[in-house]
């Protein structure tokens, strides 16, 4: 990676003032915002909201899972206007939990925080660029995001079938989700899905020609920071996979509204098509929560090691490589639908090709490490926390490839943890790393350090006190999507349910951390993290001016390759 | 500077362009794999699809000495007033012999009804090798009001399966039918899932 001289040229001090503090008034510029630094911060602060609901969703599961029967449903049926004397009601309500918790996780939080937010703020400062390609479509992106945030939400008080809500999973298989789910519910939440993936398919179209089209003189795509690499590679991952999620869903809104049989076997359709349709998306949908994740990990590694990636192109080429090999895998999740022998053997094999170009990004990351000068500030520990927690997730994952043990984990509590280790230990960490790297330049002030390592150890702690249970739970043969369970699996649940309250305090020292900062902290000055941080936004003050490179940045060859 | 500005929106868009059709096409493909997916599990059996033959192909059809068993599963989706079943529970017979089975449906209602039999083998690998020379399900069924009809398959199982290193083992196959009312019914108002 190239690194970058600190050109005095393009320092936000040596421009004419006016142009920088020249910033619209309050509504126009937060609600008619076409700035892709305020773009993004509304997006981060989106996904924090969404996040409060997401996690609290969970709590209310953890809460009901602690123990064995049903002690919490009836009262949060009641209290969201359903019927609680109805049993089937309250247990429909576990339905609407789950699927509300997963959609907003990977919708409106991870999503929205990794691409809209920081992609948003640092793409064009990490490329040299003044904005992106098209700052209103990028306007559009944010509020047609929150828009489908609002019609998942409305979905939650609406007519679901069994009980009021959609109470069909993430996934929205049919046909629970279509003769199964009568009522307005699951069309709202479907039509939440649309308005979030046309938010996302118009960002994805503006990150691709944003860093095709405007990179600054010299930046060539073999010297772009791998941040930047993630989020190229990401945004096309959601441009190929996002349609067919998109013609997925439409159907089922035709089967649902209009009469079509496109999954209705009355009609000559086949429920198990929408699952290829779904999985066809949402196995890249998951690179796509973990690929940026992937670019801020490599950018905090290589400043805290205060040296180059270790290995730059394999490390850019290894995204590459994860995004399209993503695209031919997707009936891993689909091993018990009746797949022959050759297939689940092919899918097999593939899968598992995906550990080599991940095992080389871990391999490079520790290799950045070893040798390095390494400074253990709070976004490096979060980074190594990463890594470990990644390498776990990986590791079930690599197990539930194989066809034939999937089929006895299919749908076990083994795969929750699986994916629970991969994105909400593994892209929440990658979140909160980001954060803690590059709050103070957003921010213009330092966060406590203090703090932020002592969130890293509540929270690590936690999210293995939940999830690392769960990998027993699941081998003993623990069905998930359920409220309730054999009191043989107490012991475990109740742990895991211990760890949410751990994971939870830990929030509150993030929260607290935020407020602090914000109220008290140090002024941040340009460059916080001294001689590592080498990528251009780090030229910029804390926070960066309103319109930045207004003379473009030149990039040198590299001296330090 | 205007020049220069206009030439990088031109740029601009058309990347945008491009990446745009590139969705597009995608949305395209995924409409497309309705019928796509139709056509691969015809051509190749795959989800237990049987195939379809004519009496001219199963006369050149010659019986093997290696018995297998078929066995006979009829149900009706919920809610549907009919009811359904095969008349034997299993046919002992051979590969590549040409046997004929029947079910018999009848109409517990009291208005016509128009059925259209899904249907799929198990084991799924199996698909490819169960031929059909005549069956009620390639029409549609309309039963009158209380009407009972017996109705028949005739079918046989190709020997090309003893070449089939997944499928050659396979001493038993379920021939399963689910009736469902025909979503172009006209005979009256579907029933109201409860």
């Amino acid at each position: 990676m190239a690194s970058i001289p600190a050109h005095e040229g393009f320092d936000a001090h040596h421009h004419d003032a006016h142009d920088h503090d020249h910033k619209p008034a309050f509504f126009q510029r937060w609600f008619m915002s076409t700035n892709h630094k305020d773009i993004g911060t509304l997006y981060l602060i989106f996904a924090i909201i969404a996040g409060i609901i997401g996690g609290g969703v969970s709590g209310i599961m953890r809460a009901e899972l602690a123990h064995p029967g049903i002690q919490y449903l009836g009262w949060w049926t009641h209290f969201l206007g359903g019927n609680d004397q109805d049993f089937n009601a309250t247990l429909h309500m576990w339905n609407v939990l789950i699927t509300a918790h997963g959609l907003i996780m990977v919708f409106f939080m991870v999503m929205p925080a990794l691409i809209g937010g920081f992609g948003n703020w640092f793409v064009p400062l990490m490329i040299g660029a003044p904005d992106m390609a098209f700052p209103r479509m990028n306007n559009i992106s944010f509020w047609l995001t929150v828009s489908g945030f609002c019609s998942l939400m409305i979905s939650a008080f609406m007519p679901g079938g069994t009980g009021m809500g959609a109470g069909t999973g993430w996934t929205v298989y049919a046909p629970l989700s279509t003769s199964g789910s009568v009522g307005p519910a699951v069309d709202f939440a479907i039509f939440s899905l649309h308005l979030a993936g046309a938010g996302s398919i118009l960002g994805a179209i503006n990150f691709i020609t944003t860093i095709f089209n405007m990179r600054a003189p010299g930046m060539t795509l073999h010297k772009m920071p791998l941040f930047v690499w993630s989020m190229l590679v990401t945004a096309f991952l959601l441009l190929l996979s996002l349609p067919v999620l998109a013609a997925a869903i439409t159907m089922l809104l035709t089967d649902r509204n209009f009469g079509t049989t496109f999954f209705n076997p009355a009609g000559g359709g086949d429920p198990v098509l929408y699952q290829h349709l779904f999985w066809f998306f949402g196995h890249p949908e998951v690179y796509i929560m973990i690929l940026p994740g992937f670019g801020i990990i490599s950018q905090i590694i290589s400043t805290f090691s205060k040296k180059p990636v270790f290995g730059y192109l394999g490390m850019a080429y290894a995204m590459v490589a994860i995004g399209a090999v993503g695209f031919i895998v997707w009936a891993h999740h689909m091993y018990t639908t009746g797949l022959d022998v050759n297939t689940k053997m092919y899918f097999t094999a593939a899968t598992m090709v995906i550990a080599v170009p991940t095992g080389i990004k871990i391999f490079s990351w520790i290799a950045t490490m070893w040798g390095g000068s390494l400074e253990f500030k709070s976004p490096l520990v979060w980074a190594i926390g990463f890594i470990f927690l990644f390498t776990v997730g990986g590791v079930t994952g690599v197990v539930l490839a194989n066809g034939g043990i999937d089929d006895n984990l299919q749908d076990t509590y083994y795969v929750v943890a699986h994916f629970h280790y991969v994105l909400s230990l593994g892209a929440v960490t990658s979140l909160f790393a980001g954060f803690y790297y590059w709050f103070p330049k957003m921010s213009g002030r330092m966060h406590s350090e203090f703090l932020s390592h002592l969130h890293f150890w509540v929270f690590f702690v936690g999210v293995n006190l939940i999830f690392f249970p769960m990998h027993f739970l699941g081998v003993q043969g623990m069905p998930r999507r359920y409220p309730d369970y054999a009191p043989a699996f107490e012991y475990w649940n109740t742990i895991a349910s211990y760890g949410y309250t751990v994971m939870a305090a830990s929030m509150v020292i993030f929260f607290v951390n935020i407020i602090y900062s914000l109220a008290a902290g140090k002024k941040a000055e340009g460059n916080y993290w001294g001689e590592g941080a080498t990528t251009l936004e780090w030229t910029l003050s804390s926070p960066p001016p309103f319109h930045q490179f207004e003379t473009l940045p030149v990039i040198e060859e590299a001296h330090a390759h | 500077m205007a020049m220069a500005l206009d030439a990088a929106s031109r740029r601009n868009r058309k990347v945008a362009a491009i990446a745009a059709i590139g969705a597009l096409s995608m949305l395209g493909l995924g409409y497309a794999s309705v019928p796509l997916y139709r056509m691969f599990c015809q051509a190749t059996g795959f989800n237990g699809t049987t195939q379809r033959a004519t009496a001219a192909q199963a006369a050149g059809v010659k019986a093997t000495a290696r018995p297998i068993t078929i066995r006979f599963d009829g149900n009706v989706t919920k809610g549907m007033p009919w009811e359904f079943r095969p008349e034997q529970v299993t046919q002992d017979g051979h590969i590549g012999e040409r046997k004929m089975a029947f079910f018999i449906a009848k109409n517990t209602s009291d208005r016509p009804i128009v059925g259209r039999a899904i249907y799929n083998v198990t084991p799924e690998q199996t698909g490819a090798y169960f031929h059909k020379i005549q069956c009620f399900c390639f029409n549609e069924q309309r039963l009158e009001p209380g009407e009972q009809v017996r109705m028949p398959v005739i079918y046989y199982v190709d020997p090309d399966m003893l070449n089939d290193p997944n499928a050659k083992d396979v001493g038993e196959i379920t021939l399963s039918y689910t009736f469902t009312e025909a979503a172009d019914s006209t005979a009256a108002v579907p029933p109201k899932n409860k």
